[in-house]
């Protein structure tokens, strides 16, 4: 596949399903990670293990849910447990491959923020007038990631790459990538590895060894380094052996394409009885 | 051993100003219309416990019922931000709100603990988590026997724990099925239990493993046929998706907000 259209959002999709391997155990995140999560299931990994942490387990949505725990989920799962049970037995007790989360802000160690914008940060324009008690934007709040991050036995991460969303410290680790530091992780052995992988828009970056610190591995097609380094709010480093993603393929984009028009579809004449 | 009542007795028996109270429904059975009703009867100054706190908080804050939420994902889930919630913790309207926030997995112990009669809930959290600053009801504590460093949080005991389930029998016995989220141990954690049902039925049809509540563990029944919706209830009608999309223009400012509490909760058709 060469010369069809698709666009930077379908291209991180594709890339994030990729990164998810066939049979392995995937606890979702909603968002970005549920549409990549069952794109992979409908593509090239049918045989994957989705997990939502409303209790579903092997589920297998015919349309993408809007949210954690629509009737879709547990109706194409193959059990349904309860919150409690989820978050003990089945994440807690080790039984979860991969966490695939999003995230409102990432910094250069991988962790989190989804809980409030502070701006505490002088390249942000620190006024010191923020804080968790006054934000200057309230998020969600951290839902399950917390523990889907540390329990997992390993972490993957999408989102769009912009200088608002990569900062070089969050204003709040709700989750941990790999700390302050990019050490907190170590000697901590009860605990999952972090983070291996986050997947832009523009690029995949992965955690440096040793230092934890994110570096560019691969550009998509036709990104410039120069768009990644502007579009980030540290001053990124980029692999030695720097590769370029492969294109999404024919099929990729069509199943993906047929999976977000069934949804629109589902989601715009729902009406409560 | 359950009562069986109309939802307004109910909510006039059950709540009272200054209680702690738990509506559970994770994203399935959200007891909408029980919420409608404590704002109808308009309690004030509730700490209101609740995981996701989403539509259904959105319209207690903004109707002025709440001075305290605990919970730990507060949203429009696949829309947005709860406006209602937003403007009363960055702006005291209509009046100020303190927050505790969690993440799921610990509200999850902690009513879990709830349930089992014990003061606290330990499990493998928080590691690294700046809410462990901001929060100084999780606290740090080490294995006895392995000495792993763990989280514990307080366990919730609410005085009133409210859900809404699919059916109940005519002895109070009660049924939930699909994602059935954290609603037993609210039930069990909760010193007064109201639940709301779509309907009565002779012969519960549940099997061995399902997720019964006996008369005896809950306290006052209520029929409320659509008592979920915009929320959904697994066999009797979906999610209503759109209605979730349009409460983000309806809450989005006061003005359409508060119109919309005067003509859909005071003064119209809402449950």
């Amino acid at each position: 596949m060469s010369t069809e259209q698709y666009s930077a959002a379908e291209m991180m999709t594709i890339t994030a399903a990729r990164a998810l391997h066939n049979g392995s155990t995937c606890f979702v995140g909603i968002g970005l990670p549920s549409e990549a999560a069952n794109l992979a299931r409908l593509s090239h990994a049918p045989d994957i293990t989705l997990i939502y942490e409303s209790g579903t387990i092997e589920t297998k949505p015919r349309v993408l849910p809007l949210s954690i725990g629509d009737g879709e989920l547990c109706e194409s799962a193959l059990t349904t447990v309860s919150v409690p049970e989820m978050f003990r037995y089945w994440l807690q007790g080790g039984h979860i491959d991969v966490g695939f989360l999003g995230t409102a802000q990432i910094d250069r160690y991988a962790n989190l923020n989804t809980t409030v914008i502070a701006a505490n940060h002088p390249a942000e324009g620190a006024d010191g007038a923020h804080s968790y008690a006054n934000p200057k934007v309230r998020l969600p709040g951290g839902g399950g990631a917390p523990e889907i991050s540390t329990n997992a036995k390993e972490v993957i991460v999408t989102l769009k790459h912009s200088v608002r969303t990569f900062v070089k410290d969050v204003d709040f680790v709700t989750t941990l990538g790999f700390g302050r530091d990019g050490q907190a992780r170590r000697g901590r052995k009860t605990i999952g590895k972090g983070p291996v992988m986050v997947i832009t828009d523009l690029c995949i970056l992965r955690p440096e060894p040793e230092t934890n610190e994110l570096i560019v591995v691969s550009l998509h097609p036709g990104v410039t380094r120069e768009q990644v380094t502007e579009a980030t709010g540290w001053d990124v480093r980029f692999a030695d052996a720097l590769q370029t993603t492969d294109l999404p393929s024919q099929r990729e984009i069509e199943v993906l394409r047929e999976l977000k028009r069934v949804t629109a579809e589902a989601h715009n004449k729902t009406e409560s009885a | 051993m359950a009562v069986f009542t109309t939802l307004s007795q109910a909510i006039a028996d059950g709540v009272r100003d200054g209680h702690t109270i738990a509506l559970e429904g994770f994203t399935h059975l959200i007891p909408f219309a029980a919420g409608h009703e404590i704002i109808r009867q308009q309690r004030r100054n509730l700490t209101l416990i609740r995981m996701t706190p989403d539509l259904i908080y959105d319209q207690l804050v903004g109707a002025g019922c709440v001075s305290k939420l605990v919970f730990s994902w507060g949203g429009n889930p696949g829309v947005g931000s709860l406006h209602r919630v937003r403007d009363a913790i960055e702006h005291s309207y209509p009046r100020p709100v303190e927050i505790e926030e969690h993440s799921h997995a610990a509200m999850a112990n902690a009513y879990e603990a709830g349930a089992s009669g014990l003061p606290m809930a330990v499990f493998r959290g928080y590691v690294g988590s700046d809410l462990k600053d901001v929060n100084p009801n999780i606290k740090t504590i080490f294995c006895p026997f392995t000495g792993e460093e763990l989280a514990a949080v307080p366990a919730i005991k609410p005085d009133i724990g409210i859900i809404h389930a699919q059916k109940a029998d005519k002895a109070g016995n009660v049924l939930l099925e699909g994602i059935v989220g954290v609603q037993k141990e609210v039930a069990l954690s909760s010193r007064h239990c109201i639940v709301t049902v779509e309907e009565i039925v002779d012969d519960l049809g549940a099997g061995p493993n399902s997720c019964v509540l006996p008369a005896w563990s809950v306290d006052a029944i209520a029929t409320v046929p659509g008592g979920a919706s915009p929320s959904y209830a697994q066999g009797y009608y979906p999610r209503n998706n759109s209605y979730y999309k349009e409460w983000d223009g309806i809450s989005r400012s006061r003005e359409t907000f508060n119109k919309w509490l005067d003509e859909q909760v005071f003064n119209g058709d809402a449950l």
